[in-house]
């Protein structure tokens, strides 16, 4: 399953910039709702959580249900006043969880 | 004004859950299953009308993808922003669809993402401010059966 995060992010901004991120990560998001051919249900197994943050600090975290489309993709703004790194996880309904990072440079 | 009567969103749903997943659950989620979960999220606080911009196809030609996105006509400073966006889908297996907490790094209040429709439905956008208000806004999609119009 672990098939690396895609994270757009840019490389550098100025203080006080709002920057735009899009992620998109690999999976099934298996909803829990159809049948294989057997007629038996597959279970459910999806991406349930996204988290950012910068620096250590939050930007965004989304609690994602069976009806996010498979290859979960996110995308949202953050304001960077500082250089640093962005952290990403996502988190299945096993509580594995995958991470990625990004940084950027801000003058 | 529902273009779609719910006898035939029933049967357009039941026709794309046929095709794309058989559903489990027999019941769909209702509209009063969605007006609960949006009530849940409000504590009951009436929300105001607009401010958000909901982007969605008026057509969807796949249920299992469709982009949404959302943007909230607020603004993102240390005193004054968006904690919570909720969207909630009136004829889904299920009404919650995802929920997003924004914080102060949060540059603006929007978020885009793709989502999985079973029929024509109404999707709607609850934004919860730092101060407690509330602001709501909907939108309705129509789901087609790859090639049948809408």
């Amino acid at each position: 399953m672990a098939e690396k995060p895609r994270i757009k992010l840019p490389k550098e901004a100025k203080k006080g910039d709002v920057i735009q991120i899009k992620t998109l990560l690999a999976h099934n998001m298996e909803s829990g709702q159809r049948r294989d051919q057997s007629g038996k249900v597959v279970p459910r197994k999806i991406i349930n959580r996204f988290t950012c943050a910068f620096n250590g600090s939050p930007v965004l975290a989304c609690d994602l249900e069976p009806a996010v489309a498979a290859n979960p993709y996110i995308q949202f703004s953050a304001k960077v006043e500082e250089s640093g790194v962005f952290t990403f996880t996502w988190t299945d309904d096993d509580n594995v969880v995958i991470s990625a990072q990004g940084s950027i440079a801000v003058i | 004004m529902r273009l779609v009567s719910r006898r035939e969103a029933l049967t357009l749903a039941t026709g794309i859950a046929a095709v794309a997943f058989a559903t489990v659950d027999q019941s769909s989620a209702t509209p009063s299953d969605a007006a609960a979960e949006i009530t849940k999220f409000t504590g009951g606080v009436a929300p105001e009308p607009s401010k958000i911009s909901i982007e969605l196809p008026e057509i969807a030609e796949n249920g299992n993808s469709i982009p949404l996105s959302i943007d909230i006509d607020h603004p993102m400073t240390p005193e004054n922003f968006v904690t919570d966006v909720l969207v909630v889908a009136d004829n889904n297996p299920a009404p919650r669809v995802a929920a997003f907490r924004f914080t102060r790094l949060t540059g603006r209040a929007e978020v885009a993402t793709r989502i999985r429709l079973a029929g024509t439905q109404t999707i709607f956008v609850v934004a919860k401010t730092n101060d407690g208000k509330f602001f709501a806004a909907q939108k309705q999609v129509k789901v087609t059966i790859g090639g049948c119009g809408g």
